[in-house]
């Protein structure tokens, strides 16, 4: 697509990546790598810019300044295909977001049906192997609003994962939930890592970010303040933000 | 005293005037009436929804081009829209329907139906969550498809009530087609409730009239209050689950 292309290992690149909503600039300049086949976590207080740094991977937000790179692709690029590209970034939102008039099956088959243009019965059978696949065989013809929080959100992994996303991203995606519910779905999370699967995730799940996590970025005020591996950013933060920020949610 | 109410039962209420008009109300101008407001509510709904799409595009002059036509058309005397869409369309040579009155009655009627419609549709579709689009346009869907298979599904179930309630106002509405001239055959309920009341210098033909129209938009207003507020309920049971 463009001439310039990352190394194979790097899966997202962003680079210097400006965005701002009005007056308030939300990311200043912002440059970051998630590998392959790791989970890169991006923690911070909120309104220092994170979920406008994921919104951004898959076009949600256009940065006004900067670059990113998915699998060397520049999708920043005018005249990019964003309906093409976005079938490879899986998303997965605060609020679930399910299809409110579809039942479970119908929700996880429609963008099969509609984008990859497979027939109603194959878009349904690999419907089914997903749903199967995080614990709610029995529950396709429900309707999502009978289902909890925490299923509707496994419902909606379900629905990303089966139109074989490159990449995820989670925005906050336990954040909506009750207590109770939040280990069922990052236990499909962990699994999903485990699995190989290159994850980008927002999180207030400090555990979550420390166990799961290849790489684990702080974010505060719109910039990348600190960037390694969860065990020297949960253990030897570097910075005084990152401590003072570690001591208030630990 | 008494000779005023006399005069008056005589003007409105004659029933001799009264049952020699209903037959030819019921038969010609009842199906008239209701076949051209099934007309217009279809030419209506299908131009409303193009404006619809057109008020929440993202290009500012498609924008501007739907707001200016909704407000024109709401703006505007609905006898003067007729007037000038039913007998300016032919004098300016633009024909589209030959010399059928009847077809031009059912356009304008239905143009300005369009836009009290695209209202109803953009409200509706508004209503729907953002979210419900991003996570369509994430799973790669383009902004047609996100508006046809997420959109619109979701957007009917809140607009169907209002919807309806527009139909009464068009069933109402259609009476204005008298200012195009009609043949006998294709006169609506008001038209004949007109004619026969020059014809007998007496206003109970209207009155019959009247009445028909209520026997058809008063059970209709009730239905619709009490569908909307099933529709309420039900929503509110699905917050309560969730």
């Amino acid at each position: 697509m463009t001439g310039s292309s990352a190394p194979a290992e790097i899966s997202v690149r962003f680079e210097n990546i400006s965005k701002s909503f009005g007056h308030v600039h939300v990311l200043k300049d912002v440059s970051a790598s998630v590998p392959r086949g790791m989970t890169t976590c991006i923690i911070g207080p909120s309104g220092s810019g994170k979920s406008t740094l994921l919104r951004c991977t898959n076009l949600l937000e256009r940065p006004e300044r900067g670059k990113i790179f998915i699998e060397g692709n520049d999708i920043t690029a005018p005249g990019v295909d964003i309906d093409k590209l976005r079938v490879r970034v899986g998303m997965v939102f605060q609020h679930f977001h399910l299809f409110s008039h579809l039942s479970v099956i119908e929700n996880v088959a429609l963008a099969l049906q509609k984008v990859r243009k497979l027939p109603k019965d194959e878009a349904e059978a690999r419907a089914a192997v997903q749903i199967a696949a995080i614990g709610l065989k029995g529950f396709e013809h429900r309707r999502s609003s009978d289902l909890s929080g925490g299923q509707q959100q496994r419902v909606a992994i379900a629905r990303a994962l089966a139109m074989e996303p490159h990449v995820m991203l989670f925005d906050e995606a336990t954040s909506a939930l009750d207590p109770e519910l939040v280990k069922g779905v990052l236990a499909i999370m962990r699994d999903l890592a485990f699995a190989g699967m290159t994850m980008l995730v927002v999180t207030h799940e400090m555990r979550f970010a420390r166990e799961v996590a290849g790489q684990v970025i702080f974010m505060d005020h719109g910039q990348i303040v600190e960037t390694g591996a969860p065990a020297q950013m949960f253990d030897a933060p570097q910075t005084p933000r990152l401590k003072y920020f570690l001591e208030q949610v630990l | 005293m008494f000779e005023g109410l006399r005069r008056i039962g005589e003007t409105f209420f004659d029933p001799q005037i009264i049952a020699g008009v209903m037959p030819q109300l019921l038969t010609v101008g009842l199906p008239n009436t209701l076949l051209l407001s099934v007309i217009a509510t279809i030419i209506g709904i299908a131009l409303g929804l193009v404006i619809a799409t057109g008020l929440l595009a993202t290009q500012r002059p498609v924008r501007f081009f739907c707001r200016g036509y909704v407000d024109l058309l709401r703006g505007l005397p609905h006898i003067l829209t007729v007037y000038l869409i039913g007998q300016g369309l032919p004098l300016a040579g633009l024909s589209i329907f030959g010399k059928s009155t009847y077809a031009y009655a059912a356009f304008s009627i239905g143009l300005i139906e369009s836009a009290y419609m695209a209202e109803i549709f953009r409200a509706g579709f508004q209503g729907v969550e953002r979210g419900q689009v991003e996570a369509a346009r994430t799973l790669g869907m383009t902004r047609w498809q996100a508006m046809l298979f997420v959109i619109l599904p979701q957007g009917i179930r809140r607009v169907l009530p209002p919807l309806t309630g527009q139909f009464i106002l068009v069933i109402k509405g259609t009476a204005l087609v008298f200012l195009l001239g009609l043949t006998a055959s294709q006169r609506d309920i008001f038209s004949i409730a007109q004619d026969n009341s020059i014809n007998n210098a007496n206003l109970s033909s209207l009155t019959a009239a009247g009445l028909l129209y209520l026997a058809l938009t008063v059970p209709m207003t009730y239905a619709v209050a009490a569908w909307g507020r099933r529709m309420q309920r039900g929503s509110q049971r699905g917050k309560v689950a969730a």
